[in-house]
């Protein structure tokens, strides 16, 4: 585990840095509890499955890369989506199912994609992702760019076939992708310890002779760094790693599931929660006098007004016409 | 013209995009250094490198998702499966990612892939290594499908797919290898989606691609000499988008059909042609439709047992004198 980050010594710069990852974790973490509210209410129907609690490494990790680097990720992908670069009215449309949706409302909670700003999915197979950004991976060494892919997924990916495969041939071919691994510590209800013969998903990377790393994932400054390494290794030396990011969801695996129950205790959940990666960044800003408490009420509100323009926004974009049906499907 | 082999039609197919489009590469087991499981990549790492001819560990899902990722980014990936009966450890990445992408990116990702190697039975390789397994992919949205029975068509249909945007499933036939026929020098294509009137007839359509397409012109040729009967083949070439139109024309015209498909009966690719000509050509039908399949069962690996399950002129014949009421 990295040392918790210290804002004491700040350079010129870094506290807008620092601002800036604040209010991205803000703005997914109110996106989702509105995106919540919207499933309860029937606006988005099917699988939705919600980021909170995990903001410190979507946020950490993205800003470690450039823009024109690739990003891959599982199906709890809204937060990733929006810090990419979509707009988040894009996404929100996307959970309605409507035309404004950045997929157009066929993809869904699962299948957002970006392609201007690189994000490449919202993909619903668990770890079937991975191949995919070694492919762009791959690319990137083919053309000679120095592009590096960022690919996120869960734990419980990590016991899948694809990843053991993807990994070596990552390792073999030294293809420059970071796998971040976002260990909420539960496939949906079931723990990492009921389900993995080695509990410390970073030491899977030894078989590859692959490096890595494990970073407190409620902890945002520390994922990015750790992410800046990796994509450094990535880009400078076309080797991959495994991060683990070690987080924890506060909600259930989907919105159709129960927050807790027979897999956790509500102590559990309540413990963790002491950990929240807001919270913690908060405190750190109020404590090095980088942030005043009035600064920080007009990020919340200026967050708040946002998330509220993409409902509407979600809510007012037209549904996709009847003829959608049929369109892409196949590329004339 | 040149005669030529089918698997030197399809190295010819595969070297010439590779030459025309830098973004083309050729991925797979044993297709560098070992030249091909099937010698279908002869000479090709030596003429493109290890930058373009990419050797790969027996990982069939990985390397089908790794070309899709490419494909997702702008490269035309030639995916080679050393078998098809591989290629089912691949099935999630041909399906949920190359199928559906366009479709669940709104269509802002299209992923111009190939996967292509050989499928259908070869001779006593027994249940895991002879099936054809076209209808599975001709069954889902996203992917086309095409399956050539001759060395033209195999480079024209390779060379087309190629160039298309799409995700091609191209199934070679394991032994049609050696076929030999009459390929053009220089730059050609076969258009996917399009069937081909292999022998012209007058009393029967015969329905058939891929290997089938031999068994086909051997009972044609028998039902002309031992029973004067005249019949047409079709030869699908492309199993999804289906030539409805051709196959109707022909069926129009001879008033009755027999398909004849290596794979099995259910659901299979007999089933839907089946399906398009009672709606489309239901007057023109003289007698039910009727198909030649392999038997319904996992192939076995005796030799006579085998014979018995896969379609030959012998049942073609049979169900061209049920159709014709020849009985």
């Amino acid at each position: 585990m990295s040392q918790p980050a210290r804002l004491h010594h700040v350079e010129p710069g870094r506290a807008e840095f620092y601002h800036r990852l604040l209010r991205q974790m803000l703005l997914v973490r109110r996106f989702e509890e509105r995106a919540g509210e919207a499933y309860a209410q029937g606006q988005i129907g099917g699988f939705c499955h919600l980021y909170i609690g995990q903001e410190a490494v979507a946020v950490g990790a993205l800003n470690a890369i450039r823009p024109d680097d690739y990003v891959f990720a599982s199906y709890r992908e809204h937060a990733h989506a929006i810090i990419a670069g979509t707009a988040p009215g894009a996404v929100m449309a996307e959970l309605f199912g409507r035309e404004g949706g950045c997929s157009g409302g066929k993809g869904g909670s699962m299948h957002l994609f970006n392609v201007e700003h690189n994000f490449l999915g919202g993909h619903g197979i668990v770890g079937a992702h991975l191949p995919l950004a070694a492919g762009a991976a791959f690319a990137s060494r083919y053309r000679g760019t120095d592009q590096v892919v960022l690919c996120f997924f869960g734990e419980a990916a990590v016991n899948i076939g694809a990843f053991h495969e993807t990994l070596n041939m990552a390792a073999l071919w030294e293809l420059p992708v970071v796998f971040l691994c976002e260990n909420n510590r539960y496939g949906m209800g079931t723990a990492l310890e009921r389900a993995a013969a080695v509990w410390d998903v970073y030491r899977r990377a030894c078989s590859y002779d692959m490096a890595e790393e494990t970073v407190d994932g409620m902890d945002v400054l520390a994922v990015y760094e750790a992410t800046r390494g990796a994509v450094t290794r990535a880009r400078q030396e076309h080797l991959p790693t495994l991060l683990e990011a070690r987080t924890y969801r506060y909600m259930g695996h989907s919105m159709a599931d129960p927050i807790h129950g027979h897999y956790r205790t509500k102590e559990e959940l309540e413990e963790q929660k002491l950990q929240d990666p807001i919270q913690r960044l908060l405190r750190q800003l109020l404590d090095d006098e980088l942030m005043t408490d009035a600064a920080i009420e007009r990020m919340r509100g200026e967050v708040e007004q946002e998330v509220e323009e993409a409902l509407r926004f979600a809510d007012e974009s037209p549904e996709p016409p009847p003829e959608a049906l049929y369109t892409d499907v196949y590329r004339d | 013209m040149p005669v030529v082999t089918y698997r030197d039609a399809l190295n010819q197919a595969l070297r010439e995009e590779m030459d025309r489009d830098p973004n083309v590469f050729l991925m797979g087991e044993e297709v560098g250094v070992y030249q091909g499981a099937y010698k279908v990549s002869r000479g090709l790492l030596e003429a493109f490198n290890e930058r373009r001819v990419i050797d790969t560990p027996i990982a069939e899902l990985g390397f089908a998702g790794i070309g899709v990722g490419a494909a997702m980014v702008g490269l035309r990936p030639v995916i080679e499966f050393m078998t098809w009966n591989f290629a089912l450890l691949a099935v999630d990445q041909v399906v949920n990612s190359a199928a559906k992408m366009l479709y669940m990116s709104g269509g802002q990702i299209p992923i111009p892939i190939v996967f292509r190697g050989p499928g259908g039975a070869a001779l006593q390789l027994a249940a895991q290594h002879s099936q054809a397994l076209e209808s599975w992919y001709a069954h889902v949205p996203g992917l086309k499908v095409v399956a050539p029975a001759t060395p033209y068509d195999a480079k024209g249909l390779l060379k087309a797919a190629i160039r298309d945007d799409n995700p091609v499933v191209f199934l070679e036939g394991e032994m049609l290898y050696n076929a030999k026929g009459e390929v053009p020098d220089g730059d050609y294509t076969v258009p996917i989606g399009v069937a081909d009137v292999k022998r012209e007839g007058s009393d029967v359509t015969l329905i058939c691609h891929s290997k089938t397409v031999t068994v086909a012109e051997r009972a044609a040729e028998r039902l002309a000499a031992e029973l004067d009967v005249s019949a047409e083949v079709v030869d699908l070439r492309s199993i999804r988008p289906l030539d409805t139109e051709t196959i109707v024309t022909s069926v129009q015209k001879t008033n009755r059909c027999v398909v004849v498909e290596e794979g099995w009966p259910f659901c299979g690719v007999g089933a839907q042609v089946v399906d398009e000509l009672q709606r489309r050509a239901f007057d023109s039908l003289d007698a039910p439709v009727l198909r030649v399949t392999s038997a319904d069962v996992p192939m076995p690996y005796n030799k006579k047992l085998e014979r018995a399950a896969k379609p030959n002129p012998d049942r073609v014949i049979a169900a061209v004198k049920q159709v014709a009421y020849l009985d």
